[in-house]
């Protein structure tokens, strides 16, 4: 089970607590109406899916509720850093 | 040299020292007519059909690591093809049916034990999900039927129906056709008669880079052990298909997750068929060997750790122990996970990619051994004509982009 640590709580807590909300920094069109369908399909489907390096959103759902960012290594599953919604991307 | 009671008899005069390898440790050639990225069950078996059924036979599978040694080695072995959606029902059953005769086609045991897959339904929206998926099921010809609780447990005993049950049955569907095989036999099997048929199987090389030319298509794979060139290369590579098809300029609708197995000491015969509860994710059957082979669920996030987290275990535990109570004291030998690439349908890509020449079989996510002969005989296809088959076409890349999905995710919520 990971340790990860809430940005807001400023506590390492077990996995349990959180959930994984995919990959982060994923921007919403500005203007859905004039996207194309491979526009769309970059959004909604296409994922990075490194094996390395990733940044990845999470959900404090049994804390403080918050959603936070992550990096995180997908071969050794270890943490790099946490940061809060809405900070740029480490 | 064939397995056959006579050379089984005839070798045990030579204590067994007289059987030849069963495949060559080949060295990387300059070019082939196709190259196939992964040694896992799918991929021998496009190498395989490539050169039996569609005449390829200057063919080479690289592999990383050791063959079958991917999710084909890491699997429960589930084999089913009670799929909601006629596409689904058409490629899983296309490869229920190569099963069938496959030992024989093969001249290798892999042993295919049609003991039957029975799904639990919990709750009424577990029946009536059931009986939907029945009735799909026999409109395109695949067996499965409802089967009242009692009828469960008489097919399988050691199955709680008690009404005060935690998880209560409320009946299953049953497929007779499915059941399990052995996955190691699978990967050996299409390797020996690849292998005698030509093909190169090369092991211990990993696929660093493809190597396009100037319009674009495919030349060939860079490797650990230098370029190989070919104008041909289907990706079977499974959780790392991602990474591979990056190196073509590719980003692909996949996510690659670790999910768990585990297995119990071995007992003496006590669990007749398989079963699964999709609703409490736990799958359960029961080696040849003797052990309990337990599948578990996914972990949430990405990864390829190739192993899983404990209370993802646990979790399957609980759920076994309430449906058998039987097992309460079984002691468990061994964990292990996989890494497996999942599409947002949850339904396989199987087909041609943007990259001329470049072929990809992937998003098997967490079902596709039972899909092994077929998919390897549709990617050889594929392969071989530049073209999908009518089975594999609806299984494309262009669906993400365009919405006809084949959304299995949604009708069972699990597949394996
Ligand atoms: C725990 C677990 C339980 C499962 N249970 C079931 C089940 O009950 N029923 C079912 O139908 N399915 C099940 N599955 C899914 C099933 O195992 C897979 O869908 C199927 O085995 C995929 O076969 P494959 O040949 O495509 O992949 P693999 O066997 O994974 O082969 C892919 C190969 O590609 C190689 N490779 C990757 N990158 C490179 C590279 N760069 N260069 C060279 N080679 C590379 C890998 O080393 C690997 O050997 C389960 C999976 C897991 C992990
Ligand atoms: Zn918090």
């Amino acid at each position: 089970m990971l340790l990860i640590h809430c940005p807001y709580c400023e506590e390492d807590r077990p996995e349990v607590e959180f959930v994984n909300g995919g990959q982060a920094h994923i921007a919403r069109p500005a203007d859905p109406s004039s996207e194309s369908d491979a526009d769309w399909e970059k959004y909604l489907y296409i994922r990075r899916n490194p094996r390395g390096r990733h940044h990845e959103r999470w959900r404090h759902i049994h804390g403080c509720g918050r959603f936070f960012n992550a990096v995180r290594d997908t071969v050794s599953d270890r943490f790099e850093t946490t940061y809060k919604a809405g900070e740029p991307a480490k | 040299m064939r397995f056959s009671g006579f050379n089984l008899f005839a070798q045990a005069l030579q204590d067994h020292k007289g059987w030849p390898e069963q495949w060559p440790d080949k060295a990387p050639k300059a070019e082939y007519d196709a190259i196939i990225v992964g040694a896992g069950g799918h991929g021998l078996g496009a190498a395989y059909y490539l050169a039996s059924k569609y005449g390829i036979r200057n063919v080479a599978v690289i592999e990383k690591g050791w063959l079958g040694g991917g999710n084909t080695g890491r699997n429960t072995t589930i084999i089913r093809s009670n799929y909601l959606y006629d596409e689904s029902a058409h490629l899983y059953d296309h490869a229920v049916k190569l099963w069938d005769g496959l030992s024989q086609e093969l001249n290798y045991n892999v042993m295919y034990s049609k003991r039957g897959v029975l799904m639990l339904a919990h709750n009424v929206h577990d029946v009536q999900s059931a009986k939907r998926h029945i009735h799909a099921n026999r409109l395109n010809g695949v067996d499965n039927e409802w089967l009242s609780a009692e009828e469960c447990q008489a097919y399988c005993p050691p199955l709680d129906i008690s009404p005060t049950a935690r998880h209560p049955v409320l009946g299953g569907a049953l497929q007779r056709r499915g059941g399990t095989a052995r996955h190691d036999s699978v990967a050996w099997g299409y390797a020996r008669g690849a292998a005698a048929l030509g093909v190169d199987i090369i092991q211990n090389c990993a696929v660093t880079g493809i190597r396009r030319g100037p319009d674009g298509a495919v030349q060939g794979v860079e490797t650990e052990r230098g370029f190989i060139a070919s104008k041909k290369i289907g990706v079977s590579a499974a959780g790392s298909t991602s990474v591979v098809m990056q190196m073509a300029g590719l980003d692909f609708p996949l996510e690659s997750y670790p999910l768990q197995a585990l297995v119990s000491e071995p007992v003496k015969p006590i669990f007749p068929c398989v079963v699964m509860s999709n609703s409490v994710h736990a799958y359960i059957s029961q080696s040849d060997k003797g052990e309990l082979v337990i599948g578990a669920g996914t972990d949430q996030y990405v990864s390829y750790s190739q192993r899983g987290a404990f209370h993802i275990i646990e979790h399957t535990l609980a759920a076994i122990c309430e449906i058998f109570p039987i097992f309460s004291r079984m002691r468990m030998l061994r964990t292990w996970g996989g890494i497996v690439d999942v599409t947002p349908d949850r339904s396989p890509i199987l087909g041609k990619t943007p990259v001329p020449g470049l072929y990809v079989n992937c998003g098997w996510g967490t079902g596709g051994f039972k899909a092994t002969p077929g998919a390897g005989d549709l990617l050889a296809h594929t392969i071989a004509h530049d073209a999908p088959h009518k089975i594999n076409a609806p299984f494309n890349l262009d669906r993400f982009r365009t919405g006809r999905f084949i959304d299995e995710a949604a009708a069972a919520a699990v597949a394996h």
